[in-house]
Parts: C-alpha cells; sequence; structure tokens
C-alpha cells in the first residue's frame, strides 16, 4: 500500500494508474555482468548472483517526463539506467514463466538513474533513491504494442546525440523468467513498476545536459539534468 | 495515544487499547463496540509509504555476525507487501535452515524531512510502533545485501500493534526490546545501544532524500536472533509500545 504516485501517466488500460511501487533488476542484463569480469568470483562477491537482485525506488525519487533532475552538489555526473519497464496488470504472485506476461498490463520507459558507485556489496540507497532519481515515461503502452519484449531496443540520447543502442534481447533473465522468479517470494500488484535491467556502460549525464531515451513500440522519456543543492 | 487499524465486521475501524471486562486484553472501536483482541484483524497500524531499515545498528549485534561497525549507517528499502499486522503468520519456507525474527523500533514520520539537522530532527516524528522484521539468511547474498529475497518478502515484517503517539514517548532513546519464542525470552537490549540514534538517522537519511507523511524507519536489532521454526508463537516487545505476535506457519497453508 504505497500511498499513491506523484507522478499521473496516461494508461488506457487496465488498472489505469501506477501504485506508487517501482522496482527494478540489477545485474540483469549480459552486458552489466561482463564488466565486472573476474570481479565477480572474488571478495566480497564470491559468485555471480543467484536469485534476482532487486532495487525499489521509493516514491521520492518518481519523477515525470520532462522534470528537470538534480544532480547532487558535489557528484560530477550520473549513471542513466535506461530500462523497459513492466506495469503490473494483475495480482502477480507466484508466475510460471508460461504465464507470466498475461499479468503484464503494459510497458513504460524507466529511467533509472544512480551516482556512480562500486562495489555493489552493500544497498545503493544513498546513490539510488535520491529525489528524482527516477523519471517514467509519460505513457504506458498495452501490451499488445509491443510484440516481444526480449527484442525492445533501446536508445539514449546525450543532448541530441545517440550515446548508446541496446537491446533486452541480451537480459540474463528474460522478462517472463524474471517475473516468475521476482513473484516466488514478492507479490506484485496491479499498477506496480518492474524495471527488467540496465546494460553496461551506463552513459553519464551531467548537469546542463538533456537525456532523451527511446524505447521502439513504447515511446520516448526527457528530461533536463540541473545543478542541485545537496 | 495508542491507535490501530483493525478489520472486523466488514470494515477498516480505527481501534484503541481496552481491557474486557474478564480482564482479557480488547479493543474499543471507535463506534464504541468493545471485542476481545482475537476478534479482529489486525493491520498495519498506518498506511504505510515508503519502508527503510537499518541494518547492523547496534554494536554487539554487528559483532555477533563478525562485522565491524558501519561507517555511515546501513540502509535497505522493502517492497509493500512484506508488511503485516499483529496476530499474523510468517511463512518459513521448506529447506530453510536459518531463518530469524528481528525486533526493532519503528519511527513514523510526520512533517515531512529533507536536509533536518539532528537537533531539529524530532520534530518530523509522529510516533512509534514495534517491528518484526524477519530475515531468511539462506537466501543472503553478497549483492546489494541483504537483498530484498531476504528482507522484502510476502508477509515477512510485521508492524504493530498500535500506532503510539511521540508525545506518549519522551524517551525513545531508552527502550527495552525484548522478544520471547513461545514465551521464552531469547532477545533483549535496549534503544540506548544503537549506533545511529533517531535524530542522526533522520539527518542521514533526509540529507539526500526527502521523508515524506507515512514513511517510516526500522532502526535495527540488538543482539539475540535464533532461528525460528514452524509453529513457533514469537513475540516482540518494547516498553511502552506493547507486544507484536506473529506465528510461522509452513508451505502447506500456502499450497505449495
Amino acid at each position: 500500500m504505497p500511498l499513491g504516485p506523484r507522478i499521473a501517466v496516461t494508461m488506457d488500460v487496465s488498472p489505469y494508474r501506477l501504485s506508487g511501487a517501482v522496482y527494478g533488476a540489477l545485474l540483469n542484463h549480459r552486458t552489466a555482468l561482463q564488466a565486472l569480469g573476474d570481479d565477480i568470483n572474488r571478495p566480497p562477491y564470491n559468485g555471480a548472483p543467484r536469485a534476482p537482485v532487486l532495487f525499489i525506488k521509493p516514491r521520492n525519487t518518481l519523477a515525470a517526463d520532462g522534470d528537470p533532475v538534480a544532480v547532487p552538489a558535489g557528484v560530477a555526473e550520473l549513471e542513466v539506467g535506461a530500462s523497459l519497464g513492466l506495469v503490473i496488470g494483475r495480482p502477480a504472485c507466484r508466475l510460471s514463466e508460461a504465464d507470466a506476461l498475461e499479468h503484464v498490463a503494459g510497458y513504460l520507459i524507466v529511467n533509472d538513474l544512480c551516482v556512480p558507485h562500486l562495489p555493489y556489496f552493500r544497498p545503493s540507497i544513498p546513490f539510488r533513491a535520491r529525489d528524482g532519481f527516477c523519471p517514467l515515461g509519460a505513457r504506458v503502452v498495452p501490451r499488445a504494442a509491443l510484440a516481444n519484449p526480449d527484442a525492445a531496443t533501446i536508445r539514449i540520447y546525450l543532448d541530441g546525440e545517440l550515446r548508446q543502442t541496446t537491446s533486452t534481447a541480451e537480459l540474463v533473465r528474460p522478462v517472463a523468467k524474471l517475473l516468475s522468479d521476482v513473484t516466488d517470494f514478492m507479490t506484485l500488484s496491479p499498477g506496480d513498476v518492474l524495471a527488467v535491467g540496465v546494460a553496461s556502460p551506463a552513459p553519464r549525464v551531467r548537469a546542463g545536459q538533456r537525456v532523451r531515451i527511446e524505447i521502439d513500440g513504447v515511446g520516448r522519456l526527457e528530461n533536463p539534468f540541473v545543478a542541485g543543492m545537496s | 495515544m495508542k491507535l490501530a487499524r483493525v478489520a472486523c465486521t466488514g470494515a477498516i475501524h480505527a481501534a484503541q487499547p481496552q481491557q474486557l471486562p474478564d480482564g482479557r486484553a480488547g479493543v474499543r472501536l471507535t463506534d464504541g463496540r468493545t471485542l476481545a483482541e482475537e476478534e479482529v484483524v489486525w493491520l498495519p497500524p498506518l498506511e504505510v509509504g515508503t519502508v527503510i531499515a537499518l541494518g547492523l545498528n547496534y554494536a554487539k549485534r554487528a559483532q555477533e555476525l563478525a562485522f565491524n561497525t558501519p561507517l555511515e549507517p546501513l540502509v535497505f528499502l522493502k517492497g509493500p507487501g512484506t508488511l503485516l499486522g499483529h496476530r499474523g503468520v510468517t511463512r518459513r519456507p521448506r529447506g530453510v535452515e536459518f531463518m530469524h525474527y528481528e525486533c526493532e523500533l519503528a519511527v513514523i514520520i510526520g512533517r515531512g524531512a529533507r536536509g533536518v539537522r539532528r537537533t531539529d530532527a524530532m520534530q518530523h516524528v509522529a510516533g512509534y510502533c514495534i517491528a518484526n522484521d524477519y530475515a531468511i539468511r539462506d537466501y543472503l547474498e553478497n549483492w546489494y545485501r541483504p537483498n530484498l529475497r531476504v528482507k522484502s518478502r510476502d508477509g515477512a515484517t510485521a508492524l504493530g500493534p498500535w500506532l503510539v503517539d511521540a508525545t506518549d514517548i519522551p524517551d525513545p532513546g531508552n527502550l527495552r526490546l525484548r522478544t520471547y519464542v513461545n514465551g521464552k525470552l531469547t532477545q533483549e537490549g535496549n534503544t540506548r545501544d544503537m549506533i545511529s540514534g533517531i535524530p542522526v538517522l533522520i539527518e542521514y537519511l533526509s540529507s539526500f532524500m526527502t521523508l515524506d507523511t507515512g514513511d517510516i524507519i526500522l532502526t535495527g536489532t540488538p543482539e539475540g536472533a535464533v532461528n525460528v521454526d514452524i509453529g513457533d508463537e514469537v513475540v516482540c516487545e518494547i516498553e511502552g509500545l506493547g507486544r507484536l505476535q506473529n506465528t510461522i506457519v509452513g508451505d502447506a497453508l500456502f499450497g505449495r
């Protein structure tokens, strides 16, 4: 029972609004694991993740398409975490891979911003849960609008210049498998968002720049970045 | 004032503590009805916003887990589906070796807070309740640890029974915490032993995120978290806040 989303999105399918709960999968893009190289098998990790590595974007992070995002004082750059977001349509608990997608109402773009950090041993709240660090696309497209969520092309532009092209085809856990594994221990509710994963290396943005994310079939999300006070 | 949210006879009600004529513990609904504790369904005592939790916030607990005291508060988040009320049940999955309770003081944010100094922090506290923040250590991994599979499981964070007004708890920095498993005392501590006290936590958190009305901070647990098994009754008690009861159940109840 999150207390209402701060931002409104256009959503023409049930449940017609977001719940305000936003989850995401980390290290779920092959390139993100590859970037760690042999460090995966060394302390502090001592091996690749077994279960999905998840984060929560709390309500203070949610921002709308077009909202300026503050780059905190003392931080030079932020990592742009462009991800396909699943919007849950029906209560989702212990889904099988076969019927997982039936529980998805639609898709939207999620920008999981964070302050660059290493290692990934402890939760990243001071890096990832800052105000405005989760811009969401203005529109949830119905599930039928995306023929295959495991083949969505994602492009990131910085000040209009293409910086990265990636695809959900490279997810470690494809969408249905991710939903199945997550809902084994955590029920997702209608209007919850699950960001499926971010490619590495994530482009970095500074104050004064604009980021635009496009996902074919889903739309675009654009935000200016400004210098923050704290 | 102590206020609970309970469900009975088709509606959700605010309820206050009320001893029954026969001496049993009960509640009085706002509409005047008096009921025994077990005649209502207890919900978390408020509609909760962001759930923030602390790891290793008691020095001896950190030693117990063989960790050095962290340099800054170790903070993680929990999703809304993990919350449940007093007298709830929490599932222990088959095959698990180490599942433990964590009795914690939960701080409820009243007035929103951003960039608050520790000297002003307590003005942003609406009240307190007890939290039992279960963990299943078998599922711990070293990626953004503690991971959600350990700490944000369905129905594995009990809250309640009451939301107690901040004004009723003059010194939240000196409250005794106790946990009983099947009536036997297994955990005992005091909030004065927190590494980062409530004002420091509010200053720290509000330095990088806006805290809003209804957000809660689970302030960590002292040493003495032991394994619990199916059928165990776990009672977490905090001075002035009451006692929060929970029962461990198995997979069968969930059709697993």
